[in-house]
């Protein structure tokens, strides 16, 4: 798979990141070079190997369904750059 | 040209746990702004997500009663996209194995039975709430809601009407509470639809291109919006148009849908597993105590009403339609054996009827399933007639007395008269007295027959047996 500068800005736009076009052209050997790493590993025969989902090959440990948590809302909203009524206030988002 | 409506519905259903599913935040319902928001929540810097067993257990109990696959592992991934109430900037969801995959749910339309496939049902947790009002100019975010479990019920496009989508929803919405999984309360959005609209030529396989409606919370709005939705492509598609792939909102005000978003401005939402969570193993032990816990289910219910009590499969649906009013039968059926029947016709009649007109749940009928069965007892037997039934129960409902019937029946005079020797002595006296009605009668005037019935109810004040009086009259004209 060949990456171009466009799918950079695309992922980049995404994930809220701003890049300049240099960053661009400079992001897109890295990723490339990481995307060369990946191919070489996809021509290893995997056919009789499980897939995992994670590195460790531990499972998910449960927790029982009970309120743990009190509130503690008056400290959290100590670091909030700006609170009213309980709510935390961000710039107007409005989609 | 002959159009054919598709449609294939997305139920988000809040899980009934007491807890968050990744936090121990509680989930209750109303509390001041982020007071229910801990720091996993906040999604403040080095918290670690971890899996509430409740939640989990009821997505296992959804997958047994639809007859899906228990997928183990199942896998939790990252769905990425940025918004002020996911303050992560992904929310947990599941991409690939989620826990339930497949399975059927029956549905009932104008009488006739079909099968809805689902693809999959998935955890996913809930965002917060903005909101817009004025901040000087910001929104406010509140962060209780954020966490909340949720399952995500995804069904195959295999409905074809608004009709058959309500059906599904409400089939899937008695269920849920059925099994206990989540309180189905529409306004508080425990349960939400977003339903998948597509219209092609009838008779073709290809489907078209579909439209998103999301966030119905209501079965009628459901209905209304897929009809709307509807009737708008196929106006687009007979003026030669095309249908452009987007998700829409349905306003209810104006009934119409409008454009959310486009497909191309739609988030690619560049799914992946959380490296937070490990898989999660469902042993086969815990998925068999859990079926233990299962109740039986509504269509199983459904199916034994009909075969063992010889019930239509209109009260049979009806009885089922939630768990309280079906287990408020059979605890009725229990004290009046082989009396289905009259049990049905009361508990869907005045018991139903009671209970919507004061708008009260089944669990706080006053009349509880053995008083009501002492009551259709005594018309069984004679003793009342339907109608007096009726006086006494509402007397019950109203707490009059203490609630005994027989002291009811007996204080309010209701007792039927169904003593022969008495009702023919009734008769004698009414027929003596209007020789003219009789005389009318054997002339061949039919009606004259239900005056002299009045007569008699009305001389024993409506208590007189009115299957025997009726007898009695017949046998003294006509004999």
């Amino acid at each position: 798979m060949t990456l171009s500068v466009s799918d950079v800005k695309r992922v980049a736009d995404l994930a809220y990141i701003e890049i300049d076009e240099d960053e661009a052209k400079e992001t897109l050997i890295q990723l490339s070079g990481i995307f060369n790493l990946i191919e070489t590993m996809q021509a290893v025969d995997t056919s009789t190997v499980e897939p995992m989902s994670h590195a460790q090959s531990v499972v998910q440990r449960l927790r029982e369904d009970a309120v743990t948590e009190t509130d503690q809302r008056e400290l959290y909203q100590s670091i909030a750059p700006q609170v009213e009524a309980g709510l935390y206030l961000v710039p107007q988002v409005i989609e | 040209m002959q159009w054919e409506i598709v449609i294939g519905l997305e139920v988000h259903a809040q899980l009934s746990t007491q807890s968050k599913i990744f936090s121990g935040s509680s989930t209750a319902y109303g509390a001041a702004p982020n007071t229910q928001a801990s720091v996993i929540d906040l999604a403040l810097p080095g918290v670690l997500p971890v899996l509430n067993k409740g939640a989990v257990e009821r997505a296992i109990k959804l997958g047994l009663s639809v007859g899906a696959k228990i997928n183990s592992p199942s896998i939790f991934a990252r769905k990425n996209y940025f918004y002020p109430d996911l303050p992560k900037g992904y929310q947990i969801s599941q991409y690939e194995l989620p826990v339930v995959q497949g399975g059927n749910i029956q549905i009932q339309v104008d009488g006739a039975e079909k099968n809805v496939r689902l693809t999959r049902a998935h955890l996913e947790e809930d965002a917060g709430k903005s909101l817009h009002e004025d901040f000087h100019g910001m929104s406010g975010i509140d962060l209780n809601r954020a966490g909340t479990p949720l399952l995500e019920i995804v069904s195959e496009p295999d409905m074809r009407s608004s009709a058959e989508a309500v059906a599904y929803a409400k089939t899937l919405h008695a269920l849920v509470r059925w099994i206990g999984i989540c309180d189905g309360n529409m306004q508080e959005g425990s349960f939400r639809c977003d339903a998948n609209v597509s219209v092609r030529p009838r008779g073709t396989e290809k489907l078209g291109t579909r439209c998103e409606i999301k966030n119905l919370n209501s079965f009628r709005f459901l209905e209304k919006a897929i009809d709307y939705e509807a009737r708008r492509q196929i106006e687009i598609l007979e003026d030669g148009g095309s249908i452009r792939q987007e998700t829409r909102l349905y306003d209810a005000n104006k009934d119409e849908t409008r454009t959310m978003r486009t497909k191309e401005d739609a988030n690619d939402y560049r799914y992946f597993p959380d490296p937070d969570l490990l898989p999660l193993e469902i042993p086969q032990s815990w998925i068999d105590q859990i079926k233990q816990t299962l109740p039986e289910l509504p269509q199983a219910r459904r199916d034994r009403y009909i075969s063992a009590f010889a019930l239509s499969a209109y009260d049979a649906s009806v009885l089922t339609s939630s768990r309280e009013m079906a287990d408020y039968f059979d605890a009725t059926l229990k004290q009046l054996p082989a009396q289905a029947k009259l049990c049905a016709n009361w508990i869907m009649g005045e018991i139903s009827g009671q209970l919507n007109k004061e708008g009260i749940e089944m669990t706080a009928c006053p009349i509880t399933p053995s008083q009501l069965a002492e009551l259709l007892a005594r018309i069984h037997d004679g003793t009342i007639s339907g109608k007096a039934a009726k006086t006494v129960f509402e007397s019950m409902w109203n707490g009059e007395l203490d609630k005994n019937v027989d002291a009811i029946i007996e204080a309010k005079g209701l007792k039927q008269i169904s003593d022969d020797s008495a009702i023919e002595k009734l008769v004698d006296q009414v027929l003596a007295a209007n020789a003219q009605q009789v005389a009318d009668y054997r002339n061949g005037k039919e009606k004259a027959f239900n005056s002299l019935i009045g007569q008699i109810m009305k001389a024993t004040q409506g208590k007189a047996n009115p299957a025997q009086v009726n007898a009695m009259l017949k046998k003294k004209l006509d004999g």
